[in-house]
């Protein structure tokens, strides 16, 4: 390589980044960055009234799954939290099962659609994904809720008799977030199910393959990479849930999210508040990775 | 050779199945849209069609101040974060991969991956740190994170656009003497601005639809529209929420639209 054309590459370089450093510079200082303080602070002495005292501690890890008896003066084990974490994670999990199982057929439905109409079935779907998630999460809670339209038609029907109490409740924050995050699932689906090859099909029945048979074994498979990335795409956020199960589960039914807002605004234990957002943030950095993982070894090897 | 109607990619119940998620998903944002004209007291019971929580709404003053306090920082954010992002993209497509590429896509996309929870937390710890330091109260704390989180949004459209265009007209354009600035000016420009317009769109209803974020960061009396209508909902459900829900579900479809058809490929 000439001198030149070295210098040329080198100098294009430094243009990529002279050109994106604003972007970076901004989100460092109102995204990224402030991350490292968060990790700063769980490791300081909470302050009864809010905010923390510069002296380290780690009461605020070891306040994750232990609570301090101040009558016994010794820690025990913290069931409140274990339950808001179990919660957490069934929840998201259930989440995640219930999106697929309505999304799956969703997208097939749409990427078995004449080529023309498919672009209007997905702007049908990607509406409600770029609506505001309160809203969203308001209107399901206007069909569900006690004088809601569901219990309404219900009694209506003569079906019931006093309306089902569902607000508030665990399946309410899984009826809504399977509501709100439905869409997250059924567009990657659909990626990978436009691409799959529909004479597979011809091929599995001409060799007497039953429909179950052809959705287990050569279907599923092939959409295996889409039914990767929706179930992380649906699980990160359920995992990190917190304008749905405020609004929907009330103050008994609270995800991680919740009661990370409740240490920082009515808890006051920042440390403790801080080291459940770190957490929070490993759990789906580590669930990303996976992602990432499979995204990529599927490009590898892709077939077609 | 196959049954009668046999078709190959059906799958049994699928349709049903399909076309019962489609309604499920519209049933209660008609809903919500429905009783927002809806002339009772009451969410649940209809007594006939008014517009009086549009006008109710409408004669609020914490409405108008929280839909002002939207506009002012969707606006600004979608404008900074456009401007961000078309650098960011002008400087990581269309050239040969460096040394850096992955670590400027990752932290772009930074704020697509972490909890908004987290990051919320995180803003407040350290916005909260600087208010101490400088006594500025004002919404510039909110400009900036959201703009932080918009670039993203901004960047993806831009970029696909940019990557969709090659480089032989601004070729053309500097054999003719043009210099770089005018190449910029007179060539890229233009054709980059349907993925600047549709960038700086999904920006703004990304701001306009922020909740957890700016409930963090807001100072006292920082409302917007979302954190209005959650401390609303907190308090008893009337159907001046859904009239306000109504009003930016209208903001939001309309620009979506317009964005499907700025990035439509033609064919």
């Amino acid at each position: 390589m000439s001198p030149a054309e070295e210098n040329a590459i080198r100098q294009s370089a430094r243009n990529g980044w002279l050109l994106s450093a604003p972007a970076l510079i901004v989100l460092f200082l109102a995204a990224s960055g402030p991350l490292l303080i968060v990790v700063w602070y769980s490791f300081l002495t909470a302050n009864d009234t809010g905010g923390v005292i510069h002296k380290f501690s780690t009461d605020g890890w070891v306040g994750i799954l232990f609570s301090y008896d101040i009558f016994e003066e010794k820690w025990v084990l913290a069931d409140a939290h274990l339950t808001i974490f179990w919660r957490s994670v069934w929840l998201s999990l259930a989440t995640t099962a219930l999106t697929f199982a309505i999304g799956f057929p969703t997208a097939w439905f749409i990427a078995t659609r004449p080529a023309k109409e498919r672009a209007l079935w997905l702007f049908l779907i990607t509406i409600p994904f770029w609506t505001n998630l309160l809203i969203r999460t308001f209107a399901i809670n206007e069909v569900i809720r006690n004088e809601g339209i569901l219990n309404t038609a219900l009694i209506w029907a003569g079906l019931i008799e006093t309306p089902l109490r569902i607000n508030y409740t665990e399946t309410a924050v899984l009826i809504g977030m399977t509501y709100v995050y439905l869409p997250l699932m059924v567009l990657p689906l659909y990626a990978t199910i436009e691409r799959f090859d529909m004479r597979l099909l011809e091929a599995a029945y001409d060799l007497y393959a039953s429909r179950w048979r052809t959705l287990r074994q050569v279907i599923l498979p092939i959409v295996k990479p889409g039914i990767i990335a929706g179930s992380i795409l649906v699980f990160v956020p359920s995992l990190g849930a917190y304008v749905t199960p405020r609004i929907l589960g009330g103050g008994k039914n609270m995800m991680i999210g919740n009661f990370i807002e409740l240490q920082f605004l009515q808890g006051r234990n920042w440390p403790l508040g801080a080291a459940l957002s770190v957490t929070l943030l490993v759990i789906v950095m580590a669930a990303l990775l996976v992602y990432v993982r499979v995204a990529s070894r599927d490009r590898g090897t892709g077939h077609g | 050779m196959a049954e009668k109607g046999f078709q190959i990619n059906r799958l049994p119940g699928f349709a049903t199945i399909a076309v019962a998620a489609f309604v499920l998903l519209y049933l209660p944002i008609v809903t919500l849209v429905v009783y927002s004209f809806n002339a009772s007291n009451s969410v649940a019971v209809w007594g006939g069609f008014s517009l009086h929580w549009y006008a109710d709404a409408w004669a609020n003053q914490a409405v108008k101040d929280a839909t002002v306090r939207s506009l002012v920082i969707g606006v600004s954010a979608a404008f900074l974060s456009t401007v961000l992002a078309t650098l960011a993209a002008l400087g990581t497509t269309r050239r040969r991969a460096f040394r850096g590429q992955t670590f400027i896509y990752v932290i772009i996309n930074q704020p697509l991956m972490v909890p908004e929870v987290v990051t919320a937390v995180a803003l407040m710890i350290f916005f909260g740190i600087i208010k101490v330091a400088t006594g500025y109260q004002g919404l510039g704390y909110l400009i900036a994170a959201h703009t932080a989180f918009c670039i993203p949004f901004a960047y993806l459209p831009i970029r696909a656009r940019l990557e969709s265009m090659d480089l032989t007209l601004e070729t053309a354009a500097a054999d003719l003497y043009a210099t770089p600035w005018q190449t910029f000016r007179r060539v890229t420009l233009p054709n980059l601005a349907p993925g600047i317009t549709a960038g700086a769109m999904l920006a703004f209803v990304i701001s306009l639809d922020d909740v957890v974020i700016t409930e963090f960061v807001k100072s006292g009396g920082q409302d917007t529209l979302p954190t209005y209508m959650l401390g609303q909902l907190r308090r008893a459900f009337t159907p001046e929420v859904n009239a306000i829900s109504t009003m930016l579900l209208a903001v939001t479809v309309v620009l979506l639209t317009a964005f499907f058809l700025l990035t439509r490929k033609k064919d």
